[in-house]
């Protein structure tokens, strides 16, 4: 009875998923003694990208191209919903040898 | 070039002369004080060259060390402090503390783009030196777990603080 049910509901989503736009994902990248990790990143448009600072130090993630810039006090997070897509350099204002990549996808 | 080789060759004398050359097992109160001195050394150095730098990305570096050396060292505090142990004075701290200084007396004396240059090319040889203790001398020495860890955080934040350094030096030239 109970994997019958299961089955159901299994193909219940497996049918409704291509219908319903791609979900909004949340990536977390992480910096840790002065490194971003990872240093390159996929997401799409509508993702979120959360930085974990981990580090005792204040960070930032500053894009070079001007599309954001988050300061990240020491042990904090913080978070950017990406809104176009395009490849993004991005570094740290405070520590400039500390860069990483992010892609966007449409 | 003779202000950064000075700066190069004083730091090698520091070590060769200091008790980091000797051999003897430095205590981890001992290991404690050297690594909060040369802490407090470079913030020392950083709030002259706030005073007195004149290039953007000087000051930025400069305020950068601020920052972080002081967040180090309050993360030092605390440890030492949860750990119940004081850090003493010992013959490494007096000459760190003692060339410091000096390179301070001899950086006052400088202006304009000849203290940009001389600050910087002194902040990679004191990295430099500072790692090289580091990572030969006070993290093999620590005892306490967590006090090895704190320094090797250390290590790996004066390594990028080096590399930024190198790079603003090279920026200059």
């Amino acid at each position: 009875m109970l994997p019958r049910r299961h089955f159901v509901i299994a193909v219940t989503l497996a049918l409704a998923t291509p219908a319903v736009p791609a979900q909004a994902a949340t990536i977390q990248i992480s910096m840790e003694n002065l490194v971003i990790s990872p240093a390159a990143t996929s997401a799409k448009v509508g993702d979120t990208v959360e930085w974990v600072n981990k580090d005792v130090l204040e960070h930032s993630a500053t894009a070079r191209n001007g599309d954001f810039d988050v300061t990240l006090p020491p042990k904090k997070t913080g978070t950017v919903v990406l809104t176009k897509p395009g490849t993004v350099d991005y570094y740290c204002r405070f520590h400039p040898n500390m860069k990483a990549v992010l892609t966007v996808a449409p | 070039m003779s202000i950064r080789l000075s700066a190069a060759v004083a730091a090698m004398s520091l070590l060769a002369s200091g008790a980091l050359a000797q051999n003897a097992k430095l205590t981890d109160p001992q290991i404690a004080h050297i690594a909060y001195t040369a802490g407090v050394i470079d913030v020392a150095a950083a709030k002259q060259a706030l005073g007195k730098a004149s290039n953007k990305d000087v000051k930025a570096f400069a305020e950068d060390m601020v920052r972080d050396h002081e967040a180090v060292n309050k993360q030092a505090l605390d440890l030492v402090k949860k750990l119940n142990v004081t850090p003493q004075d010992n013959d490494t701290s007096k000459a760190l503390s003692k060339q410091a200084s000096d390179k301070l007396a001899e950086l006052g004396k400088l202006n304009g783009a000849a203290f940009d240059k001389a600050y910087v090319a002194n902040e990679v040889a004191y990295h430099k030196t500072v790692n090289g203790a580091l990572e030969k001398q006070l993290i093999p020495s620590a005892s306490n777990p967590e006090l090895k860890g704190l320094l090797q955080t250390g290590l790996k934040i004066f390594e990028g603080h080096q590399q930024h350094a190198e790079h603003v030096e090279a920026e200059l030239k």
